[in-house]
């Protein structure tokens, strides 16, 4: 083993560190459209006429059971068929934000049924109106189980970004892999990524942690 | 119940499959995503044995009264579960020769895939193992039944059965993973349907394909956990 501490300082943290911005940009803009996506998926499945939710409720179960590098490649090679041509880093973060999706959305649904069914009867019993019903009611009660496996996908969604370096998005992966075959040096690259993305997932850990207490705390009582 | 419901998934996707292989002229480009297909149930396979033997070693590990042991189990897990897949399948083939261990294709993927999804799995037994109620710990003591006996017949028997539907999940969860293997040179289905696509510019066909293969493989694990757990919990009486 030769670890080259010049090569690492010199060539590859510059380069990973301008990689980093492009993962952690795939991360958030991902997560903000996976939020919003389980939230239409999940409305739908709950819809009221049989038809969409069975076919919301089809759709959630393909996309969960097939991988996520097959549909980035899906979305990737057969968009341009119909003439829809995006930049590799929108369509990597548009087959994210699909995937996540069908997994979002059961943890909204399971959110929303977590909340005692006496809650409900009680807010009819005392004549509330369904939208504050939800809105001060059910929302609020249904939060504490939602955010940390919100959390947990944001972990998740940070960890499925190197599969984006298969469709030559620049991001830290692609970044390690290139110095990799350019300098013909592995070593300190790979590494490099794994030690960040490690470090990365640590902390968010953490900071998930920090905000189920808040929650508990500040919705709860 | 959902096991006839996933009976009938697996059964449909199988013969929808078929049809349309047999029909159309999708004979070209099949053998080799079979091929590739082929490379995927082995690399699944061995990684979930690795992975079933890792997440209940390391889930009760986590438990023990002994020190090292418990943060041995517990650095394992927060590593493998800290970092990406597609990273540790790069470090173990292109890293660990250059401290002189020198893995083949097959074996980096399946020790990284199995690794990575033990440490899930740890935390699935870890669950179910404190789920066990402590009554049954307390009749054992009261029984005076040796501490690694009542482990092994009163706390695991009762655990296994609810890690089942959580193991299930990670195993099709595994299987999609295993889309990564290309990385390390091997060609499984996802790599075969990009180079087939590259041959003969039929993306939608072959795409489809391999997601409809990807469907099937998951019903079949979905359908083989719903039936086992059926097994192992009638003789328990519960009505599901």
């Amino acid at each position: 083993m030769d670890w080259q501490w010049d090569f690492t300082f010199e060539v590859v943290l510059p380069r990973l560190w301008e990689a980093a911005g492009v993962t952690v940009y795939a991360t958030v803009m991902s997560f903000l459209f996976a939020l919003l996506g389980g939230l239409i998926l999940m409305l739908l499945k709950t819809s009221r006429f049989r038809l969409v939710s069975f076919v919301a409720g089809e759709v959630i179960e393909f996309i969960r059971a097939t991988p996520l590098l097959v549909q980035i490649f899906f979305l990737f090679f057969v968009l341009p068929q119909f003439g829809i041509l995006l930049p590799p880093l929108t369509t990597g973060i548009l087959a994210i934000s699909i995937y996540n999706s069908a997994l979002t959305a059961e943890v909204y649904r399971a959110g929303l049924q977590s909340v005692p069914r006496g809650q409900w009867e009680a807010a009819k019993a005392l004549n509330i109106p369904t939208h504050r019903v939800y809105q001060r009611i059910i929302i609020p009660q249904s939060l504490p189980p939602i955010i940390p496996a919100l959390g947990n996908y944001l972990v998740a969604i940070f960890k499925e970004t190197p599969l984006l370096s298969f469709v030559a998005v620049g991001e830290i992966m692609h970044a390690s892999k290139l110095i990799g075959s350019q300098y013909y040096r592995f070593t300190e690259a790979v590494t490099i990524a794994g030690i960040f993305f490690l470090v990365l997932s640590l902390i968010s850990a953490v900071g998930i942690r920090a905000v189920e207490r808040y929650v508990n705390k500040r919705i709860l009582h | 119940m959902t096991v006839r419901i996933a009976a009938i998934a697996a059964l449909t996707a199988f013969l929808v499959g078929l049809a349309v292989a047999t029909f159309s002229e999708l004979r070209v480009f099949l053998p080799a995503l079979l091929r590739g297909a082929v490379v995927t149930i082995k690399i699944s396979v061995l990684s979930a044995f690795l992975f079933w033997a890792m997440a209940f070693v390391t889930g009760i590990g986590r438990l023990s009264k002994i020190r090292p042991i418990r943060w041995t189990c517990a650095v394992y897990i927060e590593v493998f579960r800290g970092t990406s897949l597609l990273v540790i399948l790069f470090w173990f083939f292109f890293v660990l020769p250059e401290f002189g261990v020198l893995l083949s294709a097959t074996a980096a993927a399946v020790l990284g895939v199995g690794l990575n999804f033990g440490a899930y799995g740890a935390e699935v037994v870890r669950g179910a193992v404190a789920a066990v109620p402590q009554g049954q710990r307390e009749a054992a003591v009261a029984l005076n039944i040796p501490k690694h006996r009542y482990m092994l017949r009163v706390i695991i028997p009762q655990a296994i059965p609810v890690t089942i539907p959580g193991l299930s999940n990670l195993t099709i969860e595994m299987i999609k993973a295993t889309a990564l293997v290309s990385a390390v040179t091997l060609v499984d289905i996802t790599f075969a349907s990009v180079q087939q696509n590259q041959i003969h510019y039929r993306t939608l066909d072959i795409f489809l394909v391999t997601l409809m293969l990807y469907y099937c493989f998951a019903q079949f694990v979905r359908f083989g956990g719903a039936m086992l757990e059926e097994r192992m919990t009638r003789h328990l009486g519960k009505v599901h």
